[in-house]
């Protein structure tokens, strides 16, 4: 009994040795941070270094028109940004795991992979170079003859969808390519054998086996894209009414820490909303998405 | 013709280095089983393929029901197949896998169910069809693919080694019950196998296939009984193969002499000259074994030899000699009145076997090199 009982404690040390250092990142970079973050967003200053407990921060948030329609501004924009990285990455998944072999599937997703081994902000400029009034694409325009004069293609909506889809290609091509990897091609033989056409196998066949993969990528992408900060500053410019650069302006701007947190804190229950719904709606479990990525 | 419902016409496919299927021409008739029985890359395969659409023929023409398929996608064809691995959809319930194809054709849900229902209960699954595929055995896994075959209708169902992946035991059930699903259904069934036995057992026609073509088309009883080719004599039952030269002929009986000069007698099939190479064949059951002559058949030529092995399968069981002149081994099965039950390994015995019964063909030219 004894003995045992000494095993299984040694067990525990060595299971809790192994786990410290994730264990020490969780708690120090993560947990204790936003713990503080959640203290600041729950006080009110009222007087020169006199703070109270209140949720002013908050309420703020809700009586200012602007805060909350770049919130929900930057919650449609990154779901329509997360359709659209998933249209276009699911044909190019397509591809890689099912109509190419060996080396060229190899080559086709190094191909994807290679963009994102030049930093962000440098790739962001290069959409710059290419997209400003002086720059590559309105000159085109102008030879071609579509345009009389250079049109200033930065600073749209659009413009911000076409970075953040760029910037999330790659994190919604890998768990697609993993998920339609594993589909079986006799699965789609059988279908297109019992009367089924193209559009009904990947209705009845192609995607419900994909879903926890379509899931998993739209998670990853959906939370790259509403935190993202590079890309639509610098594509979007004043336009771009992204929530992070209202947190930004709260914190080093306006000098609100407050305010800033508070903000945070909504972003992050933004964010968390967002996937507990798109959960719920296809009908899938977390842990099961997770295993996927 | 007209009752034939599938017919294949100068059939032929090409890939890259190697004809896979090669003029092949032939029909099945309606409701009959018909397997195409061949090694693995015979070119069997490539032909179910050809007929469910997934391949088109390089050249000839496959016609099922009477009308040409050239240019017919698989999902217009009145053709279904249950394939090797059965490829049921995992993330569908066992109804829901039955009434895929109905579903497809438009039928409304009400009488999908029902359909579907009534043909679950017509292959012993009444009940399931709320079951995931995985809760499923093997044996009713097959029976959902075949029932979700044959919920359409089909006027040929094509299945592609569809016992493979089954345990033994399984698998000579499941053939018991392909059987009788195939003659209570009355459609047409074309099964390809590399498995001699399910041919036999379960088929009214069956083609031998090898690079490509048909050796010999016939019932399982003209394959066994008359095999037209070396092949199929080898290929189809157990076979002791002996190669030689004909030294002598008289009738229809070939007097042929092996390399290290044992001589048998065969019934000759096809032009044999003296002198010409020959390929014999005894099946161990015309064999009779003996440890006397008197225990032996009249009239017969005699020869010796010393028990290698002793090879029990019950009422398969056979005993595996040693020619004693040329030290070749011989297979003959043993009586089943256990007349030889206390036979020895190294016992000297003698067998003998009626030349009518043997056959000898003239020699395929990699026969004579494999030998020599």
């Amino acid at each position: 009994m004894l003995k045992a009982a000494g095993r299984d404690w040694h067990g525990r040390l060595s299971l809790g040795l192994l786990l410290a250092p994730a264990l020490l990142w969780l708690g120090a970079l993560i947990v204790l941070p936003h713990v503080e973050l959640a203290v600041l967003s729950l006080r009110e200053r009222i007087g020169p270094r006199l703070y109270a407990a209140s949720l002013a921060q908050y309420e703020t948030f809700f009586l200012e028109p602007l805060y909350w329609h770049v919130f929900v501004r930057t919650a449609l924009m990154s779901v329509i940004a997360t359709m659209l990285t998933l249209l276009l990455a699911f044909p190019i998944a397509w591809v890689i795991a099912k109509l190419s072999s060996g080396k060229a599937s190899s080559l086709l997703f190094i191909l994807c992979l290679i963009p994102f081994w030049v930093s962000e902000t440098v790739r962001t400029l290069g959409w710059m170079i290419l997209l400003r009034e002086s720059g590559v694409l309105p000159a085109l325009l102008v030879k071609l003859g579509v345009t009389r004069v250079p049109v200033e293609l930065l600073y749209h909506d659009a413009t911000i969808l076409v970075g953040l889809v760029y910037t999330s290609l790659l994190f919604m091509v890998i768990p697609l390519i993993s998920s339609l990897e594993s589909l079986d091609n006799t699965l789609i033989e059988a279908a297109y054998d019992l009367g089924a056409n193209g559009f009904a196998i990947l209705r009845t066949i192609v995607i419900p086996h994909a879903a926890p993969g379509i899931t998993a990528g739209c998670i990853v992408v959906f939370m790259l894209t509403l935190g993202n900060y590079l890309t639509p500053t610098l594509l979007g410019g004043k336009n771009s009414q992204w929530f992070t650069e209202q947190i930004y302006t709260q914190f080093i701007t306006r000098f609100n820490w407050e305010e800033g947190a508070a903000f945070g804190f909504l972003l992050l229950g933004l964010s968390t909303a967002m996937v507990v719904c798109g959960l719920k709606i296809t009908g899938q479990r977390f842990g099961d998405v997770m295993r996927r990525t | 013709m007209s009752t034939a419902d599938l017919v294949a016409t100068s059939v032929s496919k090409r890939f890259a280095d190697h004809v896979a299927v090669d003029d092949l021409s032939f029909s099945v008739e309606r409701g009959s089983f018909f397997s195409i029985l061949g090694p693995s890359g015979c070119g069997k395969t490539t032909l179910l393929r050809m007929i469910a659409g997934f391949i088109a023929p390089d050249g000839g023409d496959i016609a099922i029901g009477g009308s040409s398929m050239r240019n017919i996608a698989p999902n217009r064809r009145p053709v279904n197949m249950v394939f090797q691995q059965l490829a049921l959809f995992p993330m569908m319930s066992v109804g829901e896998n039955v009434e895929f194809g109905l579903a497809r054709r438009g039928v409304a849900r009400a009488e999908r169910v029902k359909r579907s229902h009534a043909m679950l209960e017509r292959v012993g699954l009444h009940g399931s069809a709320g079951k995931r595929v995985d809760e499923l055995s093997g044996g009713q896994r097959q029976r959902v693919a075949i029932a979700r075959s044959l919920v359409l209708e089909p006027t040929l169902l094509l299945l592609d080694e569809p016992l493979g992946a089954l345990d033994l035991k399984l698998r000579e059930h499941m053939k018991i019950e392909l059987k009788q699903l195939q003659s209570a259904f009355g459609t047409t069934f074309v099964y390809i196998t590399h498995d001699q036995s399910e041919a036999l057992v379960l088929s009214d026609h069956v083609g031998v296939m090898s690079h490509g073509r048909f050796e010999q088309l016939g019932t399982p009883q003209d394959l066994y009984y008359r095999p037209q080719t070396p092949f199929v004599a080898g290929f189809v039952g157990a076979n002791n193969r002996i190669v030689g030269r004909a030294t002598a002929k008289s009738g229809g009986v070939v007097e042929m002499t092996t390399g290290d000069g044992w001589i048998i007698h065969a019934r000759s099939h096809g032009e044999i000259a003296v002198g010409d190479a020959v390929e014999g064949f005894v099946r161990p059951e015309v064999a009779s074994l003996g440890r006397g002559p008197q225990e032996l058949p009249t009239n017969q030529p005699v020869h010796s030899g010393h028990v290698q092995s002793l090879l029990f399968d019950g009422a398969n069981s056979a005993v595996l000699l040693r020619e004693d002149r040329t030290r070749r081994e011989f297979r003959i099965a043993l009586p089943q009145t256990g007349q030889f039950s206390d036979l020895k390994p190294q016992e000297r015995v003698l067998f003998s076997f009626d030349p009518q019964r043997a056959v000898c063909y003239p020699a395929r030219p990699a026969a004579v090199e494999a030998d020599a």
